[in-house]
């Protein structure tokens, strides 16, 4: 009995040591990335193929899904607006709700499990089977060659996602509310420009859009780096990076969002 | 896949990213409407502003004059004070009447300018004199409920 509980507890603190010591790791693995980025921004090629891997072959998945919570929004928001007689205000509800909030945090959601999950996968098959290793022995630093092409390809791709989300989720919206349910188009247009602010809504829906760019793409590059060289360890790697990426992503965004729009 | 068309893949991705951020700076957002012009501040005192906010638009005559960019308090008046940034294309006279209105029955409150008849006009830096404060709907219903009080109290007697 005493026994069983002194084994838990030597347990618990067992986790709660080594998820302090990972959360060390990350923070120095983040700043060997940093020093290395000079490479790979030199040797831009890496980087734009990267680019191509993580932003180019993501763009479908954002665009439809844009697109259907755009409408989504437009069919939700007319009716829940229609009860109180002011449907002209569709355009500013799709449109802060998309710039705000659901383009930044729903691209990034869509980026971890797509993008991220793929870079930790590969990252942790090259871990496997071993060839980190013989890059170290070839003299070539596998951070510089591999992993910061990989973090700034993802860096780069998430706000341009974002935003890509973003207008054609206001498309999508302007679809159903204005051509299906038929909002008035001036209305719809004018009251979205009057009440969306360049810097306020766009410019910080941009910055949150960064911010899950860096820790979507330093979460992947990092659990693929640190996974078990085994096929086990990296699917553990990958499932990690979705939940760890997502759950931090929730969370970035309500501090951010406490930051950002609070302020008045 | 040979490097060229790779290039040309990222090379669409970022034009095609630029863009949409394009579309949002221009025609969701109020980019081309209101970052090129000068302004001039004018001060305004209310003894209630109601529900203003910052950023919140200055009407006269129901075109958009200006922003309101900040709110505080006077501790020493004890009322309002309302910066407003008013187009520097746009001179309004030193007796402008600053109301404060709502647009719709639940909408957003704006200031309205009303015009006086005075040849001076307003200068950066100055504080309109004439406000009227924004219509707390309580106060009104209770002002209503009085009336029609008194009013059945004469009835009867």
């Amino acid at each position: 009995m005493d026994n069983g509980l002194t084994r838990a507890l030597r347990q618990l603190g067992a986790q709660f040591n080594s998820r302090i010591w990972r959360l060390g790791f990350a923070a120095r693995f983040f700043l060997a990335i940093m020093l290395h980025s000079g490479t790979s921004l030199r040797r831009i090629h890496l980087t734009i193929r990267e680019i191509y891997f993580t932003g180019v072959l993501s763009l479908i998945i954002i665009l439809v899904s844009g697109l259907f919570v755009g409408m989504v929004l437009g069919l939700q928001g007319y009716d829940t607006l229609a009860r109180y007689g002011s449907t002209e205000a569709l355009g500013v509800l799709v449109a802060l709700s998309l710039v705000r909030e659901l383009g930044p945090v729903v691209a990034a959601l869509l980026f971890a499990s797509r993008a991220g999950s793929a870079i930790t996968a590969e990252i942790g098959m090259m871990k496997a089977t071993e060839q980190l290793s013989a890059m170290e022995m070839m003299a070539v630093d596998p951070i510089a060659r591999v992993v910061a092409p990989r973090f700034w390809g993802g860096v780069i791709s998430m706000p341009l996602l974002a935003a890509l989300f973003s207008a054609m989720g206001v498309f999508g919206g302007y679809l159903v509310g204005v051509q299906l349910i038929g909002v008035d188009e001036g209305s719809f247009w004018a009251q979205m420009q009057a009440s969306v602010d360049f810097r306020e809504d766009i410019l910080n829906g941009v910055i949150k859009s960064f911010v899950f760019g860096i820790i979507v793409s330093w979460v992947a590059v990092f659990e693929g780096y640190d996974a078990e060289p085994t096929a086990e360890g990296v699917s553990g790697a990958t499932t990690r990076t979705v939940v760890t990426s997502s759950l931090a992503i929730l969370a970035a965004d309500f501090v951010l969002t406490a930051f950002m729009f609070t302020g008045t | 896949m040979s490097r060229t068309t790779l290039d040309l893949w990222v090379g669409f991705f970022v034009a095609v990213g630029l863009g949409a951020l394009l579309f949002l700076a221009l025609k969701v957002g109020n980019l081309a409407s209101t970052s090129s012009g000068e302004t001039y501040p004018i001060y305004a005192k209310f003894d209630n502003i109601g529900g203003l906010k910052v950023r919140g638009a200055v009407k006269s005559a129901g075109v958009v004059v200006g922003r309101v960019t900040e709110i505080r308090f006077d501790p020493e008046a004890y009322l309002g004070v309302v910066t407003i940034q008013v187009d520097a294309r746009y001179k309004f006279p030193r007796d402008t009447f600053a109301t404060i209105n709502t647009s719709g029955l639940l909408g957003e409150q704006y200031i309205g300018f009303e015009v006086g008849g005075d040849t001076a006009m307003l200068k950066a830096g100055d504080t309109i004199k004439k406000t009227q404060s924004a219509v707390v709907l309580e106060k009104l219903i209770s002002q209503f409920m009085f009336n029609k009080a008194a009013e059945d109290d004469g009835g009867k007697k």
